[in-house]
């Protein structure tokens, strides 16, 4: 009998020990897919960043991490979404410093310059989605 | 889930386990508080080595932990930040600013020693 460990994980985000379990499911996945060591600590590191400002500031939402196969090269996505606040000047929160909380400001920039391609969505009273990509070089 | 505190003398030797959570950082913090006056400790050093991720919040609770002991008398160095996670630290843009860091406990000892005068003995 052959198991297949899938090549996705969802995991709710509704407190902060859920960021752990987001932590593990992207270094699983990003190990299967064959990044290095060090790379998978920075993945981990960005989707730590991004699963505590769902915690944070929007209390509850998801994070959807997948393997991503094309033709030309392998990586992982991490799709992460919640229904909060929203960011009002997204523009504003991409910048290193900024925060109306009490983190360090750091969450966005930090995650988008720790991967490939990074994307936000924001709507104020409809919620975020953060979607990030890293290739395996 | 209590990290184990370690008293050497005039030092205190935390080890953080893997994940700690929210809570045990802060129960820690209040801990260290607490210690360093019954003991009228005068260095701490908390040891990071098993953490595999340090992301902004995390060095957010450190820092505070730092700044609390150093309220009561003591000076923190911070050990055993792992490679990839020093790498990744970097990469992310968190710095422990004035908090003293060393490569493992023994170079905390020496670091306590050469900075602040403060021996286990």
């Amino acid at each position: 009998m052959t198991v297949s460990i899938p090549e996705e994980r969802r995991v709710k985000i509704e407190s902060q020990l859920d960021i752990v379990s987001a932590r593990q499911a992207v270094r699983e996945l990003a190990a299967r897919v064959g990044f290095q060591t060090s790379e998978i600590t920075i993945i981990a590191t960005a989707v730590s960043e991004i699963a505590r400002n769902i915690v944070e500031y929007a209390q509850r939402g998801e994070i959807v991490v997948r393997i991503a196969r094309e033709p030309r090269r392998r990586g992982i996505v991490v799709v992460a979404a919640d229904q909060g606040p929203g960011i009002p000047d997204v523009a504003r929160a991409m910048q290193d410093g900024f925060s109306t909380g009490n983190s360090l400001g750091l969450g966005l920039p930090g995650a988008r310059r720790m991967m490939d391609e990074f994307s936000i969505v924001s709507a104020v009273g409809k919620g975020t989605t953060v979607t990030m990509k890293k290739w395996v070089v | 889930m209590h990290t184990p505190i370690v008293k050497q003398g005039k030092i205190l030797i935390a080890t953080l386990a893997p994940d700690p959570s929210d809570r045990e950082l802060l129960e820690l913090r209040e801990r260290l508080a607490d210690q360093v006056g019954l003991h009228r400790s005068r260095g701490v050093i908390v040891d990071v080595t098993a953490l595999d991720v340090i992301d902004s919040y995390s060095v957010r609770m450190l820092r505070g932990l730092a700044h609390t002991t150093r309220l009561r008398g003591a000076e923190t160095v911070i050990v055993g930040i792992q490679p990839e996670v020093a790498m990744a630290m970097v990469h992310l843009g968190v710095t422990l600013e004035s908090i003293s860091t060393g490569l493992d406990l023994e170079d905390g000892l020496d670091e306590l020693d050469r900075l602040f005068g403060v021996r286990a003995r």
